[in-house]
Parts: C-alpha cells; sequence; structure tokens
C-alpha cells in the first residue's frame, strides 16, 4: 500500500515535472514538438507576432464583407515599407511592422533575402494560401528579377489588368519593367515603382587628383571600354587607389551584356560575356588593381568613407541613395563627393516588382497600392524629389532629367537623370529564367575562388559551377 | 506461497519502472525513430520543388544513392569533414587529457580549480554561430587581427585568412577545439577521480615515473570513457555543420574545401529536394555507424593484451 502511495506520488511528480517543463531528460526531447507546429505553420505566425494588429482590425467590422481586414505584405527589407509610408495617401505608422491604411491593418511580412530566407518563406505562404485564415493570406508581395519569373509564371500571382489597371494606367512605364513580370503567355503580373538602370559612380575627390578633373564629360573617355577601364585603373593603383572595390562589382555590367540566357530548355549555358568577366576580373585582382571581397560586406563598404580608397562603385540610383551610408557623416555620400557617368557598359541591378497574390481579400486596396505607387505621376515625381530614386515613369523622368533646378546631393549636385533615363531605354530583359539568382550566384562563387588563384584554370571553376549549380537545382542539366 | 507473493509484488513494483519509461520511449518514438524510417522511406523517391511547382513523390529505387555515391564531392566533403574533425580533436583530447590529469592529481594542490573549470567550458556556452560570427569578424581582412598583425610588422599587407584553404581550414578546428576541448576535460576528469588512489600510491611506493603512472594506470583504466570521448566527438564531428557554415556564409568556400556533408544537406533545401536529402543523410548514418564501430573495436581488442 505505502508503495503504492509513493508510486503514485513519484509518477505525480514526475507527470508535473513534465508539464512544468523543469529539464528533464523527457522534457528536453519534447522541447522539439512545441517548434515543430509553429514551423509548419509559419503562415500562422506573422499573425501571431502582431496580436495588437488582430485585436484593432476584429473591432473594426464594418468594411464589406468581400475586403479583408488586415494587408499582409511580404518583402525582405524595409525599402518599400519606407516608400509607401511616405508616399502613399492615408498610410499611418502604428510600430516596426504594422500600419494603418484606414480601416485596414497592413502588416509586414519581412524577411531578409540571406540564404534565400525571404523565397522559402513566401514559398510556404503561397502555397498554404488557400487554406489560411482570411487574415494571414498574402495579399501583396515583392520581387527581383533574378527570381520574378518564378512567382509571375504560376498562378499564384494576379495578372494587372484583372485587378482594374488599364494600358492607359500603365502606359509611361519603361518596357523592360513590364518585361520582368511577363509570364510565357504574354500576361503582365506585377508593376514596379522603380527603374534601375546603373551607372559609374566615382569619387569626385580620387578623380581630380588622379585625372586632373571631376566632370563626367572627362572622366567618361577614359573609362568608355574594358580596355581603357583597365588602363585607367592603373594609374589609379598607382596613385594607392583600388578602381573598384570588388571584382563583383562589375559583374552585374557584363552579365547584363550576356546575350544567352542562363538556362536554355533544362540546360545551363554560360555566355561568353560572362567568360570576359572573370578573364578582366582575374586581370585586375592579379594586378593588384581592386579586391575580391564580397558584396555588401564591411569590408566592400569601407569605400563608402575616404579611407577607404575606392575610386568607384557600380550601381542604379537606389544604390547611392539606399546603401552609400549618406546619413553617416564623414561619409563620401554625406559630404556630396559622388559623381555619376555611364561607365564602359550600360547596365542594370535589381529593382522591385509588386505582385498581387492569387486570393487576397484585399484586391482593390492592392490594386489602389500599385495604381498609386507605380502609375501615378505625382507620387511618383514626389518619389524622386524626396528619396531620389528613379521611377518607373518616363514623362515623369525625362522633364526632370532636363530641369537644372534637380539637383543630387549625394552626387554633388549633379543631375543623373538623363543618363539613368539613356539607360533605362536601353534595359533588355528578355534573358530572364527563374534560375538566375541561384546561378549567377553560384558561378560568382565558383569564379571567385578562381580570381583568388584557389582554382589553376577557368575550366576547374567552371566545373565547380556546375557542380554547385547541380546541387541547387536537381532538374537541371550541364 | 511466500515466494510467489513477494514475486508478484516485484512485478508490480516494475510496472511503475515501465511508466516512468514511456514518456522516453514515446518521445524517442514520434521525434527519432519515425523520422528516421521516413527518412530511408523518402530516400527511395524523387520528390523536390522545382520553383513553386512540385516534382513527384515518384519511385526511383536507389537511384538517389547511385547520383550521390557516384558523384566526387559527396567524398570530397566527407574528406572535408573528417579533415576538419581530425585537426580539432587531436588538439583537444591531448589538452584536455593535459587539464584532467593536472585537475584530478591531488598532489599537485593547484589553487582556484572551480574558477579554471568554469573558464575553460566558457567557449561551450557560447552558440556555435555567434562563435563563428565573432571569428568572421576578428579575422576578416580589416578585422583587429589582421590589424594587430600589421601594426607590429608581422605582416605588411592584410592577411586574407578566408582566401586560403589552410588558414580557413584551422580556424574551423581552431575554433571546434576551443569549443570543445572543456567539455573533454570535464569528462575525462570523471573518469580520472573515478581510479583508486591506493593504485597511484602503490606505484609511488613502487618507484613508477610520472609518465609510467599516466600510460599504465591512469591511461587503461580511462580507456571506456575515453572510448565515449572519442565515439561521441566522432558522432558530432560527422555531423560538423553551424561553424563552417556561418563563416563561409554556406559557400563552403574556398574552393569548396570547407564544405561538410550535412552543409550539402542544407543546400538541397533550395529546391526542398527530400530524396537527395534522405540518400545523404542515409549515408551519413552508415558511415558514422561504421567509423563508430572501427573506433570501438580499435579500443576494446587493445583491451584484450
Amino acid at each position: 500500500m505505502k508503495k503504492k502511495v509513493l508510486g503514485l506520488l513519484l509518477s505525480t511528480t514526475m507527470v508535473a515535472g513534465m508539464l512544468s517543463a523543469c529539464g528533464s531528460s523527457a522534457t528536453t526531447t519534447e522541447t522539439p514538438a512545441a517548434e515543430t507546429p509553429a514551423a509548419e505553420t509559419t503562415t500562422e505566425a506573422p499573425a501571431a507576432e502582431t496580436p495588437a494588429a488582430e485585436t484593432t482590425t476584429e473591432a473594426a467590422a464594418e468594411l464589406p464583407a468581400d475586403e479583408g481586414k488586415v494587408l499582409n505584405i511580404s518583402a525582405w527589407n524595409e525599402e518599400f515599407k519606407s516608400r509607401l509610408t511616405d508616399h502613399y495617401p492615408g498610410y499611418e505608422v502604428v510600430d516596426g511592422t504594422t500600419g494603418k491604411i484606414g480601416d485596414v491593418t497592413v502588416n509586414w511580412l519581412i524577411t531578409p533575402n540571406e540564404e534565400n530566407a525571404y523565397q522559402n518563406r513566401l514559398d510556404e505562404l503561397l502555397l498554404a494560401q488557400d487554406s489560411a485564415a482570411a487574415d494571414d493570406k498574402v495579399d501583396l508581395f515583392l520581387v527581383e528579377a533574378d527570381y520574378a519569373v518564378k512567382y509571375t509564371d504560376t498562378d499564384y500571382t494576379l495578372s494587372v489588368k484583372d485587378l482594374g489597371l488599364t494600358d492607359e494606367d500603365l502606359k509611361n512605364q519603361y518596357t523592360y519593367t513590364q518585361d520582368v513580370v511577363t509570364d510565357s503567355n504574354g500576361v503582365i503580373k506585377g508593376t514596379s515603382w522603380q527603374g534601375c538602370p546603373g551607372v559609374m559612380i566615382y569619387n569626385r575627390e580620387v578623380a581630380k587628383e588622379v585625372f586632373g578633373s571631376d566632370d563626367p564629360a572627362d572622366i567618361q573617355p577614359l573609362f568608355s571600354d574594358w580596355d581603357k577601364f583597365y588602363e585607367s585603373a592603373g594609374k589609379l593603383d598607382a596613385a594607392g587607389y583600388d578602381v573598384i572595390s570588388s571584382t563583383a562589382d562589375t559583374f552585374r555590367v557584363y552579365q547584363n551584356n550576356a546575350s544567352l540566357p542562363w538556362v536554355d530548355g533544362t540546360k545551363i549555358q554560360v555566355d561568353d560575356n560572362l567568360k570576359k568577366w572573370v578573364e578582366d576580373s582575374k586581370k585586375l585582382a592579379d594586378a593588384g588593381y581592386c579586391n575580391t571581397w564580397g558584396q555588401w560586406g564591411e569590408d566592400w563598404s569601407k569605400g563608402f568613407y575616404p579611407e577607404g580608397k575606392v575610386f568607384a562603385y557600380f550601381g542604379p540610383a537606389w544604390l547611392i541613395d539606399f546603401s552609400m551610408a549618406k546619413d553617416v557623416e564623414g561619409s563620401i555620400a554625406s559630404q556630396g563627393g559622388w559623381a555619376a557617368t555611364e561607365g564602359p557598359q550600360g547596365f542594370y541591378w535589381g529593382g522591385t516588382w509588386i505582385c498581387a497574390a492569387a486570393g487576397t481579400d484585399n484586391a482593390n486596396l492592392v490594386a489602389d497600392i500599385m495604381r498609386k505607387m507605380t502609375c501615378d505621376a505625382d507620387i511618383m515625381k514626389d518619389i524622386v524629389l524626396k528619396d531620389n530614386d528613379f521611377v518607373n515613369n518616363r514623362p515623369v523622368m525625362e522633364e526632370l532629367a532636363n530641369d537644372p533646378s534637380y539637383a543630387n546631393e549625394v552626387l554633388g549636385g549633379q543631375n543623373p537623370l538623363k543618363m539613368f533615363c539613356a539607360g533605362a531605354d536601353k534595359i533588355d530583359m528578355a534573358n530572364l529564367t527563374a534560375y538566375d539568382q541561384g546561378l549567377l550566384g553560384d558561378f560568382q562563387t565558383a569564379m571567385g575562388d578562381y580570381i583568388n588563384g584557389n582554382y589553376a584554370t577557368y575550366d576547374e571553376a567552371l566545373e565547380q559551377f556546375y557542380t554547385l549549380a547541380l546541387q541547387r537545382y536537381p532538374e537541371l542539366t550541364r | 506461497m511466500d515466494k510467489k507473493k513477494s514475486n508478484s509484488n516485484v512485478v508490480k513494483f516494475n510496472r511503475w519502472g515501465y511508466i516512468f519509461l514511456i514518456p522516453f520511449f514515446v518521445t524517442y518514438i514520434i521525434f527519432s525513430l519515425i523520422p528516421l524510417f521516413s527518412t530511408i522511406y523518402n530516400s527511395f523517391f524523387e520528390n523536390y520543388r522545382s520553383g513553386l511547382k512540385q516534382i513527384g513523390p515518384n519511385f526511383v529505387g536507389i537511384n538517389n544513392y547511385i547520383n550521390l555515391l557516384s558523384s566526387p564531392e559527396i567524398w570530397k566533403y566527407l574528406v572535408n569533414t573528417l579533415i576538419m574533425w581530425v585537426g580539432g580533436f587531436i588538439p583537444q583530447i591531448t589538452i584536455a587529457l593535459l587539464l584532467a590529469y593536472w585537475f584530478s592529481d591531488p598532489s599537485l594542490r593547484l589553487k582556484g580549480q572551480r574558477f579554471f573549470k568554469t573558464v575553460i567550458y566558457m567557449p561551450n556556452l557560447i552558440m556555435a554561430s555567434a562563435f563563428s560570427m565573432l571569428f568572421f569578424a576578428l579575422f576578416s581582412d580589416s578585422g583587429p587581427v589582421n590589424q594587430i598583425l600589421l601594426s607590429i610588422g608581422v605582416i605588411k599587407e592584410p592577411f586574407k585568412f578566408f582566401q586560403y584553404v589552410i588558414a580557413s581550414r584551422v580556424l574551423v578546428m581552431l575554433m571546434n577545439f576551443l569549443m570543445w576541448f572543456g567539455n573533454t576535460t570535464i569528462l575525462l576528469m570523471a573518469g580520472m577521480l573515478g581510479i583508486d588512489s591506493s593504485l597511484y600510491e602503490a606505484a609511488q611506493v613502487d618507484g613508477a615515473t610520472a609518465s609510467q603512472v599516466f600510460f599504465k594506470i591512469t591511461m587503461p583504466i580511462l580507456r571506456p570513457i575515453f572510448t565515449y570521448v572519442l565515439i561521441t566527438s566522432l558522432i558530432g564531428g560527422l555531423q560538423m555543420f553551424d561553424v563552417p557554415q556561418i563563416l563561409t556564409n554556406g559557400r563552403g568556400n574556398p574552393t569548396d574545401s570547407l564544405t561538410t556533408v550535412i552543409m550539402l544537406l542544407n543546400r538541397y533545401l533550395t529546391s526542398k529536394d527530400v530524396g537527395r536529402g534522405g540518400a545523404l543523410s542515409v549515408f551519413l548514418f552508415v558511415v558514422t555507424g561504421i567509423l563508430s564501430l572501427v573506433v570501438f573495436r580499435m579500443n576494446s581488442s587493445k583491451d584484450k593484451d
């Protein structure tokens, strides 16, 4: 009897211990249990993160039944959020991850791009779209050109025509921005507020010291093709400057001027221009004219400051506005020390497209955001004036390009828009595939090792590129 | 009659033992055994996602295994893993043995033992990923290590640690060593403290030297613990992932020579490739089993001599 009582007591203690999770071996193994369902239902997590948002929306029940109360926007950084906050009429900030438009709560699902995390989350959200609760459905998501096809060529994305955007609305946009989000049947599935023609952004001080002038008209002839680029790099090196921060900087320039898409059917192909990038970069790096670190790292961005001793970066308007540390005291950008010129070849880099997710319960609002942010000339002009972005509206940009009063502070008062406008018209996006992002990343990884001298030959590095690519995409062949 | 009663009492009392075991077995079956079998099951299928399109599952027999084992990179990654494990394990076990011996030797009368025991365990408390980020910052081209070396004039140009195979591998070994030698020390110390001190006294009386005592008394008695440390470290080493993953941002560069087997598993995640992932996991399971068996045999056969 006593033993029974003792046993009962002990087992109760054990169960109690389990429930209160105080670290017995049984409970430790149980911890994953709590994690697994959370991971499976990622869709619910964002809603759970913002309980404040949910309660406010439950109160506002006067909206028509077909309209959702939460607008979920999936993004990888704060850029679109800040555009919407500053320029969309009626947008109110609630807190870091939520806002309000009228009675609708805007819920930002921001996941960084690192290691494909953004797409992994978006994939799960979209695949669960049908079964998700109304407030958890993704309404709007952002994509980049490198992987836009992956989403636009499916039924998970709505056609902008179905949302009520007309040809009239879209007529002022640059054609290439529409090509990026046009699916294989010729239907436009998204829209963008920005265009991303790139330029060579160089340091005025260094230009004066080494070339005797900081005027783009004098600098451009020195960098008008890759041979001259290499020659001028030598002069910069002699004066103690790197021509570019990293060999990765020019990758986009070569890649955009490639004539073959990355994948033909299921076969991976490497364009000759990419091989030229490898050869030219190897030459630059071996001569010590530039470094080879990855973009966005601390080493790469130290050229944003005078001590970094970097002559130029390649990038579009958003790089100048968003990434070059213009708000940090002591940076070259804060002193207006940069200037822009076309550089050896035209290119584009980046850009963000807005897509409407199928199954959205806020179709009207989504359409309105698209119309206001990507088609409304007044709002778009405002974006240029406030944020120096290059907007996707030809008349607005051409007007400002010829406006002598428009000046970019980071570029020391230069008006770079004529250059951007000319670039935007030349961009050709015919070569996009759904695999671009992964393949160009793997290509740079493999070739980076060759440029650093870790592979003896280009062919060895190419072999490594194929290995990495096939690990990533089992459906491709070489 | 009496005997029978007491017997049934034992059975009754044993029942509680089984009840206590239930939580373990339930969690084990749900979170280890079922996933184990489903991994093996999945490894026979072609099952991945191309963009947002699901491909499969189609039964492909042992094709996943054939593709995996016939590709040269898996063997390269296995060798990478083993090199980085061995390189970290040798200093780790040496230092741990030495420290454990000092700590457990009463004749040395070390002061502040508790303090040092805590300190050497400290690196293990830091998350491997945080530790790895720290090393990445320390050894980056413009990081503090390079700046110190530059300012004392050892080098003229920053040394690019992460662009040389040997340098980056050594960093991984160093991290693994730093993170785990404290843990190993404590395990070995537990074993050493369990050795009967009369054996040491007898050795002293017989005039044995310190090294004789170590190799003839400590090591043979320590062998079971030693084998345990070796096998757990081997299993952990074969599953090496977080340190090189964070240090190289998943690329395993330079030249893929920091890529471990589990990092390859992580790469399959882009396409959610359950089939190839399953085959790789089973392969690693088998390799771990074989190597553990070899290590175990090696240690127990010596015992018989």
